[in-house]
């Protein structure tokens, strides 16, 4: 669907060469939410905008259905971004039209006139966002939510095969970004839609993403399937990434704890039937061994439930061990953690 | 009340005060007219070719932006003079109304055509990007997004010039242009009569005030 073929992207300013990517490859299916996590000024920004051409590769090559958009000319383009919907972290609507005209835009740029079919589909789109009866309304006068809303709803009207979504919930409070996530999640399920998002945040890729690519200081460092990739950090930066959300301090810990414990410090992964059943507990009874736990949490990943504990095991060495081999013939992923 | 005015102000000719009026009256709706007609074009092209802009041309640019330069650093009244010979082959005459519209609208039109490129600027580059990723051409974006945006601060901008060109209309009587500022220098300056130039302030006051808060009530119209 989307390929991005050993990417290199950089910039001159005042003569000097700036890098904003570097042989960046990715592969993104169609009908798939695929999130691209980094912090600012990783270069997921000039990614994203990789896919419409609104930034273009130094190198390499960005094919989208078949088609290379280097081998389109102008129109050509213009032709291909009327069928790439993008919504944007300031949503970038006219605040000098009203929500049905901001819908309406993208549909008089593809040309359509007849003012009857261009209502009809306006309707439809508010309809769909839940925005109907703010339809006359000015931006200033909406929530960010709804002017994000609005956003959608314009990115939508030429019945595009992908959306983009710059940052789109940064500029909202968590529990607006849950319902804008939500409808996100809808419209790729109802439409059938490949969305493409970049965000900072770990919760809206676990909220929404069927895969994630992690990037750090314009290389793309880690890339797979969000609970892998969450559940089994690899790299530095997807540690800390995931480190963040669960509020795990790895300095105080290794600071308060003995050095025998810290030896035996296991990070545990439960998914599925495992998370609901006890059996850290059983293991721990079973071995006679004793553990305290360092940090956890529980959450969904898109819709797999998945529990994480990081605890410092405690007490004979060989018993500590066999207990551990144990919790993984369960079905439990255990991994040693660096403190 | 008549008894009043005639004595209070016994150099006035009423009848000369109305015709001045009026003569001052087209020479402004004639040359804001036109200004606006030819300084938007003007703006939008300015805009367009600044560095980073939709179509960054640094040739256009340069050239457009020296010519402007050189046409904003005359003075009103020199460029008034330099360009009788123009005005004649255009008009018949450098005399009265139609003799100094010339005049006003080559001052006007770089002037407000600035005002424009500056009003454009301010719209937020967000929109110009959306509006790309939609697919839309420079034409679109221009007439759809960019001057739609910019309305209230093009408004303002046509606020400010058309008073500009009021006291310009004045600075025409020198050159016998006609208008309230040729009744003013005539009668107030050359013949030492204050009570028509008094008169002939007022009315210039009262049409700048009228301006300016019909600009503002626009400006407020437009603004979202």
């Amino acid at each position: 669907m989307i390929e991005l073929q050993a990417i290199h992207k950089s910039y001159q300013v005042k003569g000097v060469a700036i890098t904003a990517l570097t042989d960046v490859n990715l592969h993104i299916a169609s009908g798939e939410i695929f999130g691209i996590i980094g912090h600012s000024g990783a270069g997921k920004s000039t990614l994203i905008r990789m896919i419409n051409f609104l930034e273009r590769p130094t190198q390499g090559k960005v094919v989208v259905e078949g088609v290379d958009l280097d081998s389109l000319d102008d129109e050509g383009l213009r032709q291909f971004r009327q069928g790439v919907g993008m919504i944007f972290q300031h949503f970038n609507l006219l605040g000098s039209k009203t929500v049905a005209a901001n819908v309406a835009f993208p549909l008089e740029i593809a040309g359509k006139s007849d003012k009857q079919s261009i209502d009809r589909r306006v309707d439809e789109l508010l309809d769909l966002v839940g925005l109907k009866r703010h339809k006359h309304k000015y931006p200033r006068q909406l929530s960010g939510g709804e002017k994000q809303r609005v956003g959608i709803a314009r990115a939508l009207a030429n019945h595009p095969k992908v959306l983009l979504c710059d940052e789109a919930t940064s500029a909202l409070d968590p529990q607006t970004t849950r319902s804008i996530l939500q409808l996100l999640r809808e419209i790729n399920e109802r439409l059938g839609l490949t969305i493409v998002l970049i965000t900072h945040e770990m919760d809206v890729i676990r909220t929404v993403c069927d895969r994630v690519a992690v990037i750090d200081s314009s290389k793309i460092v880690e890339n797979g399937p969000v609970s892998q990739v969450f559940l089994h950090p690899q790299h530095e930066t997807t540690k800390r990434f995931v480190q963040e959300a669960e509020h795990f301090p790895a300095e105080d810990v290794s600071l308060t704890l003995g050095d025998a414990a810290r030896k035996t410090i296991r990070r545990l992964t439960f998914l599925e039937d495992t998370v609901h059943q006890p059996v850290l507990s059983r293991t721990a009874r079973e071995f006679g061994i004793d553990f305290s736990i360092l940090g956890g949490r529980i959450e969904q990943i898109k819709s797999i439930t998945c529990g994480q504990l990081t605890i410092a095991l405690e007490g004979d060495n060989t018993r500590v061990h066999q207990a551990l081999a144990h919790l993984a013939a369960q079905g439990v992923t255990v991994e040693e953690v660096a403190l | 009340m008549n008894n009043v005015l005639n004595a209070w102000f016994s150099n006035v000719d009423w009848l000369d005060i109305w015709l001045a009026t009026v003569d001052t009256l087209l020479m402004l709706g004639g040359s804001l007219t036109l200004v606006l007609v030819l300084g938007l074009p003007l703006g939008v092209l300015l805009f367009l070719t600044s560095p980073k802009q939709l179509r960054d041309s640094h040739k256009t640019y340069t050239a457009v932006s020296f010519l402007v330069n050189i046409l904003r650093s005359l003075p009103f009244v020199i460029l008034l003079i330099a360009m009788i010979p123009v005005t004649v082959f255009l008009t018949g005459t450098s005399l009265g109304v139609m003799g100094s519209i010339p005049a006003l609208v080559v001052a006007g039109v770089p002037f407000f055509g600035r005002l424009v490129e500056s009003a454009l600027r301010e719209v937020d580059r967000g929109i110009i990007e959306a509006s790309l990723a939609m697919g839309a051409n420079t034409r679109q974006i221009v007439l759809g997004a960019l001057l739609h945006e910019a309305l209230p601060g093009i408004l303002a901008a046509a606020t400010v010039t058309a008073i500009a060109l009021v006291s310009y209309t004045a600075l025409a009587g020198v050159v016998g242009g006609g208008g309230l500022g040729d009744l003013a220098i005539r009668y107030g300056y050359q013949r030492f009569q204050l009570d028509v130039m008094f008169i002939t302030i007022i009315f210039l006051l009262l049409l700048v005030q009228i301006l300016q808060s019909l600009g503002t009530r626009l400006v407020q119209h437009f603004t979202r």
